[in-house]
């Protein structure tokens, strides 16, 4: 099957995207192989190069590097901090985070516009992180954004698919891969999101959180895989209750 | 004694900005009669996924000391779910001792015929190049509060030295102006650190009595003034002991709320230095501040604001501070020298308190990772 993730043009098998800010960096390794991870976000903030603890030392070959900006608190900060991501070899990707609220996190739709057009027009894979707001991901969209990130529920908060409704209007009405960020808290939401027909899932803290890393990884891999499988067969026919009316409403036609 | 003036009268010099947070935070205060909290109130709280004011003043309630197991749980969940396991790590350096005020509990204060000293810039350097070499990447500046032996200049000279070899570079010296601040964050300072005490500004008064940081408002504006100022974030804290350490508590988890909420932008974290009781048994005053106590008020400030960074210090000792880290605190100091200098060659004044956790950043590190625990050198990226 040729089901592929593609980003800035670049294929992906894995449909799991793996937030690391949250884990021990030896745990990270394991994660990534238990739940076969192609991509693995960076806090750049956290990147102590050529330091103790360097996370770069941890990130095995082949996976694709998606440095954040976490810690910006406007566009300009942003901006900066992918540019640097890109200075010390990170790569075009860039995790766009643009939060100016240290109590909920929740990110800044317009400066993060803001910091796409700059950062598109600069090269970059831009992945906005994004509260979701369809005219916000129209704005995303025409700056120039690889894939939009809508939050599922306040980031850490492992409460699942609370903007549900409104991750829906964005499947439907944005052409770009729409990969659910931050909020996801067990595997069946991860699941529940990938047969609505999201493109990918992101996720940190719901593994970093379980009692085995390892083995949380795996099932969010596989709940995002049988996901993925429900989205493509087409789900079947739900019926709902008292669904058929005794006496049919289009009945009349007939008199 | 001579008491030199109204403690609520602002000095000349002294910045006055429109804000009306101390008259919130201390009508709240005195309106928080924690006796009639009952254990029912405390499980409603523990219930909660989001604490409001009265939740907090619940948890801070003697009631809540019987659910002291209950809130670690709960705390515990929450530092993970905003941290991971992630624990910053972090080494103060005293750069001066000169003191001008009058501080009734405090070895630095300038009564005291201690040997005072202060860092030269070269020397400084050298402090922070060995603090360096431990693999630290962050550091706390201080100062004993004398504007007039370690002027904002010197402070500010001191800040770009360490920025040089730092990615995280806070202040702990004497409250500043808008102004002040600004130009110390221009010189790359991240973050400051001001602990008001006491919110009891009647206690206050009584326990400092000369000096600049006698003038009780001008203190409590200091953190609003340093984000006005640019800075990332600020720290709070009370004495915990040297007045009624739960209106205290109470009102510094009101001091950031308020403040964090008219800034949403700001880091904030809290601080828990405390007054150790004279002799650690249950018969001395209700209000000291035993290690239980503290734990009460560690672990209310982190369920208050799950958000918020929790700094535990090399006061408490290493069986406490390797314990509550990860349930509650999510930064720690490792490395520590209290007197002036210290880390490259012999103190050059006398400490201002004496630690009871000597362990090197090497040891820290290996306890925090014996515990499952990442430590993280830096977090923030200068840009």
């Amino acid at each position: 099957m040729t089901d592929k993730l593609v980003i800035g043009g670049y294929e992906f098998q894995s449909r799991l995207i793996l937030g690391s800010g949250k884990f021990s960096l030896e745990m990270t390794q394991a994660v990534i192989e238990h739940g076969e991870v192609e991509m693995v976000t960076l806090a750049l903030r956290r990147a102590n190069v050529g330091g103790q603890e360097d996370i770069l030392e941890y990130i095995p070959q082949g996976i694709t590097l998606l440095p954040n900006t976490s810690g910006a608190r406007n566009a300009d900060e942003a901006v900066r901090i992918a540019r640097l991501a890109r200075e010390i070899g990170c790569g075009d990707f860039i995790k766009l985070e643009v939060i100016h609220d240290s109590k909920y996190l929740l990110p800044d739709n317009y400066e993060t516009i803001k910091a796409t057009e700059v950062l598109a027009q600069e090269g970059f894979i831009v992945m906005p992180y994004m509260y979701p707001d369809l005219n916000a991901a129209r704005a995303l969209t025409a700056a120039g954004a690889a894939s939009i990130m809508p939050l599922g529920a306040p980031i850490g908060s492992n409460k699942g698919l609370c903007t549900k409704e409104f991750i829906g209007i964005l499947v439907e009405e944005i052409d770009l891969p729409i990969i659910v960020d931050a909020g996801i808290g067990r595997p069946s939401q991860a699941c529940e999101a990938m047969e609505m027909g999201v493109d990918a899932i992101m996720c940190n803290t719901a593994i970093a959180t379980s009692g085995n890393v390892a083995q949380m990884a795996r099932a969010f891999k596989q709940a995002v895989e049988a996901g993925r499988t429900a989205y493509l067969a087409g789900l079947g026919r739900v019926l709902a209750k008292q669904a058929e009316a005794s006496s049919p409403l289009t009945g009349f036609l007939e008199d | 004694m001579i008491i030199k003036g109204d403690h609520m009268t602002y000095r000349e010099g002294m910045e006055v900005i429109d804000s009306d947070l101390l008259e919130k935070v201390q009508s709240a205060m005195e309106n928080y009669e924690y006796q009639q909290i009952t254990g029912a109130e405390v499980e409603q709280a523990l219930q909660k996924d989001r604490l409001s004011v009265t939740d907090y003043a619940a948890l801070l309630s003697p009631a809540a000391a019987r659910y002291l197991e209950q809130m670690a749980v709960k705390a515990r969940q929450e530092t993970r779910r905003h941290f991971g396991n992630a624990v910053q790590l972090f080494t103060p350096l005293y750069i001066a001792n000169y003191c001008e005020n009058h501080c009734v509990y405090c070895g630095f204060n300038c009564q005291n015929r201690i040997h005072r000293g202060k860092l030269t810039l070269a020397e400084i350097a050298e402090e922070l190049e060995a603090i360096a070499a431990t693999g630290l990447k962050e550091i706390l500046l201080l100062t004993g509060e004398s504007r007039g032996q370690s002027g904002v200049e010197y402070i500010g000279e001191a800040v770009k030295l360490a920025a040089k070899y730092f990615s995280t570079v806070g202040i702990e010296i004497y409250p500043l102006n808008t102004d002040e601040y600004a130009y110390l964050r221009q010189c790359g300072c991240d973050f400051v650190c001001v602990y008001q005490e006491t919110y009891n500004s009647d206690k206050y008064e009584q326990v400092h009595l000369r000096g600049p940081k006698r003038i009780f408002p001008y203190r409590f504006y200091a953190q609003e003034r340093a984000l006005r100022g640019g800075m990332r974030g600020v720290a709070f804290g009370a004495l915990l002991g040297l007045d009624d350490f739960r209106k205290d508590a109470f009102a510094v988890g009101l001091h950031a709320y308020f403040l964090q909420q008219k800034y949403p932008h700001a880091e904030i974290s809290f601080s828990t230095p405390r007054l150790r009781p004279f002799i650690n048994n249950e018969k001395n005053n209700p209000r000291d501040v035993h290690e239980k106590e503290l734990l009460q008020v560690m672990l209310a400030y982190r369920l208050f604001m799950p958000f918020a960074g929790l700094t535990i210090s090399t006061r408490e000792r290493a069986g406490f501070r390797d314990n509550v880290i990860g349930m509650a605190a999510t930064k720690i100091s490792a490395g520590v020298s209290v007197g002036v200098g210290g880390h490259k060659s012999q103190d050059k004044g006398d400490e201002q308190f004496e630690i009871a956790d000597g362990r090197s950043v090497a040891e820290v590190h290996d306890m925090l990772i014996a515990q499952n625990l990442q430590p993280v050198y830096t977090d923030y990226v200068r840009v």
